[in-house]
């Protein structure tokens, strides 16, 4: 059984609630800005997009990858090299962390699909130690210090980045568009087939699919997504350093997605903005975050296994059910 | 001097015996790990902070209370196994019907409350911590110095080791162990008492992580953050040994630590990847691990 069974995202009756809510939310997204700091926004919009890119594996493969960082973090690196010693357009130094992602998703993914379970979570966590210790010592990352100073510039070489609210409009775009993307995906042909992995590996087989291609397929497909939230992010923060690329960060992704809802669209959204909200709230205090974020790690695998979202929903799908 | 393809002999021995020395805790911490995931289904990511833990304890220990190392070294795994003991009676027990993952992901929030208090506590430098007067020194083998301290570690580990094998394989509660892991339902059904077994299994395998760490003490830095480094190139080593086999951890923990003092020697920049580089070709050829069995 894996990760996120319990709960099935499909319910053709929610469709058109889920438009009007989801047009709510867009709408409530683009007047953010003006009641919160857009800076705070900027980064709940990347992490939100880095765990929903990791809820794709894990929610709907049902595969537990420890290495997300790697994705993440390298294309942080790839986008702030191209942006800043290239001099690269901002979208296209996107995209190249993007395609580098995906290059890295490919060739970690072809060596932890060979496990599954929980050996695949340990794979995927060496590898992307490994990753993090060639960042270290590879010139061009820059060792501890990182790639500092990476210019916004100008997307598509007349819209100014500088501008903080333009900055934000750009980033919600690469947002929406990396969330209907997933959307896209696990609603297709495709994401059935991954789904029919997750609930049932040896059945999907035994009807003629090749399980390791659909798997390194979505494998490839999330490191991409993951790296176009890093690769962002790099534009955004303007740098990229070892936090990116370290295993604490692959932590955090799968605290938010855990925290949300595994397997529920919506949830890593929900829990990405919870723990930036926590871990700015912190900041300014003594009490250390590691600690925090073990706690909530704690409660969430013995009390609500489900997440906030996916409790939620279960809660309405059993109102539903006494209902009719 | 004398070279061994174009290295110095005495740099060479010097690497093997840190290899060595690498490797006899790699042994240690896997075999505790292959112990706990044999019976209860668990990836322990909490081992690295339970060797720390240990490391701690006996930091504590004589700092606290000036009792040194010979008595930290029975009473500091207990500590770590008494905690254990509890973390497996309050919360792990409570995941066994469900996904071996949320295993992971419990153990791992448990290891970040542990080193974010150690770190909030003591700070991110490491701590001194001496050898004990009898341990120290060094002595001539005739091709190299070896401090005392390291030769003890490589002997005490070994016999650590091969009494963990030896109280798996011939005693009767290692009998059991081994036949709850195989089928629990019908061991229990047999009279005994799984729960409690599972409860003493963990516990056991997290005093051994804390004896390694008691081990450690003296050789690396007592810091909060030297067991999350650890942890991760040993869950690599029993990928590479596949944790179907206790002696397997063992002898690949050796093989593995020695396998990278040689990469220090020959080529320095690969020796903190090689590990991971090895564990990615085993999977390649032998996706089971060089001793495990497919599932």
């Amino acid at each position: 059984m894996a990760v996120g069974t319990q709960y099935l995202a499909e319910q053709p009756r929610l469709r058109t609630s889920s438009m009007v809510l989801g047009a709510v939310a867009i709408a409530a997204l683009m007047a953010a800005p003006f009641f919160f700091y857009p800076v705070m926004l900027m980064s709940v919009l990347c992490f939100a997009l880095f765990a929903c890119a990791f809820n794709l594996l894990i929610g709907y493969v049902g595969l537990l990858s420890f290495g997300h960082a790697a994705f993440f973090g390298g294309a942080a690196y790839f986008t702030a090299h191209a942006a800043k010693v290239w001099g690269w357009e901002p979208l296209t130094a996107i995209l190249l962390g993007v395609a580098g992602a995906a290059v890295m998703g490919l060739v970690i993914g072809f060596v932890a699909i060979r496990r599954q379970g929980i050996y695949f979570a340990m794979i995927t966590l060496a590898l992307s130690q490994m990753f993090a210790f060639i960042c270290l010592q590879v010139p061009f990352t820059h060792g501890e210090d990182g790639i500092q100073g990476v210019p916004r510039g100008h997307l598509l070489g007349f819209i100014d980045l500088n501008q903080p609210l333009t900055m934000y409009y750009v980033t919600l775009a690469i947002f929406l568009f990396g969330f209907f993307s997933i959307w896209r995906i696990v609603n297709s042909p495709f994401g059935n087939i991954l789904k029919a992995i997750r609930e049932n590996e040896r059945r999907a087989v035994s009807l003629g699919y090749r399980v390791d291609r659909y798997k390194l397929g979505a494998f490839v497909m999330s490191a991409a997504l993951a790296g176009l939230a890093g690769g962002t992010k790099a534009i955004v923060f303007q740098f990229a350093t070892l936090t990116d690329v370290q295993w604490q960060m692959s932590g955090e992704v799968i605290l938010m997605t855990l925290l949300g809802g595994i397997g529920t669209m919506i949830g890593p959204i929900v829990g990405a903005g919870l723990v930036i909200a926590l871990q700015n709230y912190l900041a300014a205090s003594a009490f250390p975050v590691t600690v925090l974020i073990g706690i909530i790690f704690v409660i969430c695998v013995l009390l609500f296994r489900r997440g906030i979202v996916g409790e939620v929903l279960e809660l309405m799908r059993r109102r539903g059910k006494n209902a009719s | 001097m004398s070279t061994i393809f174009g290295i110095p002999a005495p740099a060479l021995y010097g690497q093997i015996l840190i290899g060595l020395i690498n490797g006899s805790f790699y042994a240690m911490l896997s075999l505790g790990l292959a112990v706990i995931f044999g019976l209860l289904r668990v990836i322990n990511f909490a081992h690295g902070a339970q060797y720390m833990l240990g490391a701690f304890a006996a930091y504590l220990l004589l700092s606290w209370l000036g009792i040194g190392y010979w008595p930290a070294l029975i009473l500091a795994p207990l500590i770590v196994g008494a905690i254990a003991v509890v973390i497996e009676k309050t919360m792990l027990s409570r995941l066994y019907g469900v996904d071996p993952l949320y295993g992971l992901l419990l153990t791992f929030g448990l290891a970040l409350i542990l080193e974010g208090a150690f770190r909030y506590w003591f700070g991110a430098a490491g701590q001194p911590y001496s050898p004990p007067p009898q341990l120290t020194g060094a002595v001539n083998l005739g091709f190299m110095f070896m401090p005392i301290y390291r030769g003890w570690v490589v002997i005490a580990s070994l016999v650590i080791c091969l009494g963990t094998w030896l109280l798996i394989e011939k005693t009767r509660l290692g009998a059991y162990l081994r036949a709850a892991t195989e089928n629990a339902t019908l061991v229990q059904a047999f009279g005994v008492n799984v729960p409690l077994l599972l409860t003493l299994t963990y516990g056991l395998g997290a005093a051994l992580a804390g004896l390694a760490g008691v081990l450690a003490a003296p050789i690396y830095q007592v810091s909060p953050l030297m067991g999350s480094n650890l942890i991760i190139i040993v869950f690599a080593v029993v990928v590479v040994g596949g944790m179907g086999s206790i002696l397997g951890a063992i002898v690949t923990g050796y093989v593995l630590g020695v396998l990278e003092g040689l990469t220090k020697v020959f080529y320095p920049e690969a020796s903190s990847i090689v590990i991971f580089v090895i564990m990615a070709i085993v999977l390649l050829v032998r996706p089971a691990g060089l001793f495990g069995r497919e599932e």
